[in-house]
């Protein structure tokens, strides 16, 4: 049984429509993540699974149970927000022990979940202070503890990591991780941010201006988008315009201008349903940049120029050119880049591709 | 001159307006009043020079003085706890409202553009003998006389709640304003209902700028002589009308001036006891 299911949910606020006939489920004890930009509807749907909006129309039930007219406090969800909103009254003991309260757990009882609770997000010393005196690191971790004591049917975490600097960002999101893991609560995540999406998730939900775009694991939605929106969303993509002209169960062929016929695995290509117009996506770290003089391999070679280099450490990317056609590439580089104006060899090679079909 | 001592100068330089004008209309007249409460005033009405303590002895010891100090105390208590009462819902509503929230604070604003005295009187065409209340009972018929409602202790708190209210919806506004919104949400989602949350979170959290408006409340309504003398009957006079009696109708500084100092030394023992436990941190929120 799905833990969450969305049902053709639909969220206005007056004439904005911010969630579109949304309809999804969301496995027991799975970690999903509703990633999209701003404004893509991402926090609307959580708040509505939270309960602290009504959907306009459509259904939501958790574990089975139609929520839409349960209010929020009899919804047994753990909440997570982006600024942790600890309260700032009551120490961190208190602030863990608040959900317990209202759940008929013994004095005695709560603080051993307290404490647990506490050691679970590697914090154990901290029970008799106030939010005000932790780190922002460590108030998220109390805020996930306070969410989690009250063992909750879901998690609900709004972009539980926005607000903190970059490296403890991937500590945190490893520990967020190792915590789900550990408890193995559904978690719904929201975050505008790819990287920790595809790091995290089990499942992947991509949102755009209030409709689904794609549901599906990490590298599935990675490797093979189901929309040009996606593909752009996620990591830099060259998208180019092709036209199909042949296909079959195993492969698709395009014919791509500028490039010439490429034929692009069957799965990589699963919306393309005939011939016509179509889209050639190609990672940018597929795109290899290599000398002029190289030699051959089983790749396709084509003659281009670097534009523009952007270097970056341990990779560099490339704004490149070939004839008419722009191309970015980004590639891990060992020695120096190359250089600007440089004549060199670009590398493809098809089963690299993906193929989707053109919306124009 | 180096830039250190440029830097440290510069602050003194920008207060000294402020300071040459609290120091000339505020601490030398308190200096002359503290003077004046040490002198007598003699039958003949010539005020004599010296250190008399016999105003102290009178204000200290009289149990008029006193009587009137205490239902002073009371009316100003009364006044903050209903200026407390309807001032919450209020200032919760305008700082949870959406949108119009600037056109609300206007609202609130407003009669700051009327003067003070021409809003407290404004209460005798409403509910005077000839006025609006009255006049409107006897057109329905429900009385044949007017009812007798001003001039009472009712009318002086029900002038000064209209007078003081918006001070204390501000106050709790700026508290309820600072208050992260996500809170109560976050304790609905751990299980209490709307209104426990409030209790447990809101409340609290906004408790000290309700104490700062009650202070504020509490002094303005302690110190006023207006709101009595207008809308209060002859039992009503509160504390600074005594002060106002002394020095305009009798003409006796003396004891006006010890009378005065009383009140001040009540309403800063107030205010000090205030400061010591919440500090002044919020009141300027408030006034700000």
């Amino acid at each position: 049984m799905s833990a969450v299911t969305l049902t053709n949910i639909v969220k206005r606020f007056g004439s904005v429509t911010a969630v579109h006939r949304m309809s999804m489920e969301i496995a027991n004890g799975g970690f999903t993540t509703l990633l999209g930009p701003s404004g893509c509807g991402k926090t609307t749907t959580l708040r509505m699974i939270a309960g602290l909006i009504d959907p306009s129309e459509g259904d939501i039930t958790i574990k089975g149970r139609r929520v839409n007219d349960i209010p929020i406090h009899k919804r047994n969800l753990g909440l997570v927000f982006q600024n942790y909103a600890l309260f700032p009254h009551k120490t961190v003991a208190e602030n863990v022990a608040f959900g317990l309260k209202y759940r008929n757990v013994s004095k005695a009882d709560a603080q051993e979940k307290v404490r647990r609770a506490l050691d679970l997000v590697q914090l154990p010393q901290v029970g008799e202070r106030y939010p005000k005196a932790l780190s922002g690191g460590q108030q998220q971790r109390i805020a996930l503890a306070r969410a989690i004591v009250i063992e909750p049917d879901v998690l609900l975490l709004d972009e539980p990591l926005s607000a903190l600097d970059a490296n403890l960002r991937e500590d945190m999101r490893i520990e967020l991780k190792r915590i789900q893991h550990r408890i193995g609560v559904t978690t719904v995540f929201v975050t505008h941010d790819q990287s920790e999406a595809l790091a995290m998730s089990d499942k992947l939900v991509v949102m755009s201006n209030g409709v689904v775009e794609q549901i599906g694991e990490p590298e599935e939605v990675y490797t093979t988008p189901a929309s040009e929106f996606v593909a752009r969303f996620l990591g830099t993509s060259n998208i180019l315009d092709a036209r199909c002209t042949d296909l079959d169960t195993s492969s698709v062929v395009l014919d791509v201008p500028g490039i010439g016929r490429i034929e692009v695995p069957r799965a990589r290509a699963p919306h393309i349903s005939g011939k016509g117009a179509a889209k050639l996506v190609l990672r940018a770290e597929k795109l290899t940049v290599a000398p002029a003089d190289a030699p051959g391999d089983d790749a396709i070679a084509l003659p281009g120029t670097v534009e523009a280099v952007d270097y970056q450490g341990q990779a560099a990317r490339y704004f490149l050119r070939l004839g008419e056609i722009p191309l970015q590439a980004i590639n891990m580089i060992d020695q120096s880049p190359f250089a600007e104006g440089q004549a060199v060899s670009l590398r493809l090679r098809p089963r690299d591709c993906a193929a989707l079909p053109s919306t124009e | 001159m180096s830039v250190e001592a440029r830097e440290k100068r510069q602050p003194w330089i920008l207060l000294s307006p402020a300071l040459v004008a609290v120091t000339l209309l505020l601490f030398v007249p308190l200096a002359f009043i503290v003077v004046y409460s040490f002198w007598l005033r003699t039958a003949t009405g010539a005020d004599q020079t010296g250190f008399f303590l016999d105003n102290w002895n009178e204000a200290l010891s009289d149990p008029f003085y006193r009587d009137i100090l205490i239902s002073t105390l009371r009316i100003a208590a009364i006044t903050t706890l209903v200026c407390a009462v309807m001032g919450y819902p209020a200032a919760y509503f305008i700082a949870r409202s959406k949108g119009n929230k600037a056109l609300l604070l206007l609202m609130l604003m407003l009669p700051f553009w009327i003067s003070y005295i021409i809003r407290t009187m404004s209460w005798i065409n409403i509910l005077g003998v000839s006025g609006a209340v009255n006049w409107a009972l006897i057109e329905i018929g429900l009385i044949n006389e007017p009812l007798q409602m001003l001039y009472n202790e009712t009318t002086v708190i029900l002038g000064l709640v209209h007078f003081l209210l918006p001070f204390m919806i501000l106050n709790v506004y700026v508290a309820l304003e600072s208050i992260d919104i996500s809170l109560e949400d976050a304790a609905c989602s751990l299980g209490s209902t709307r209104w426990q949350s409030f209790l447990e979170v809101t409340l609290p959290l906004s408790l000290p700028g309700l104490a700062a408006g009650g202070l504020l409340c509490f002094v303005l309504s302690a110190g006023t002589y207006i709101t009595p003398l207008v809308l209060g009957g002859p039992t009503d006079a509160m504390f600074a009308n005594l002060v106002f009696e002394a020095i305009i109708t009798q003409l006796n500084w003396p004891l006006g001036s010890a009378l005065s100092l009383m009140l001040l030394a009540v309403l800063g023992t107030l205010v000090l006891t205030y400061n010591h436990f919440l500090g002044m941190g919020q009141l300027m929120k408030g006034l700000g």
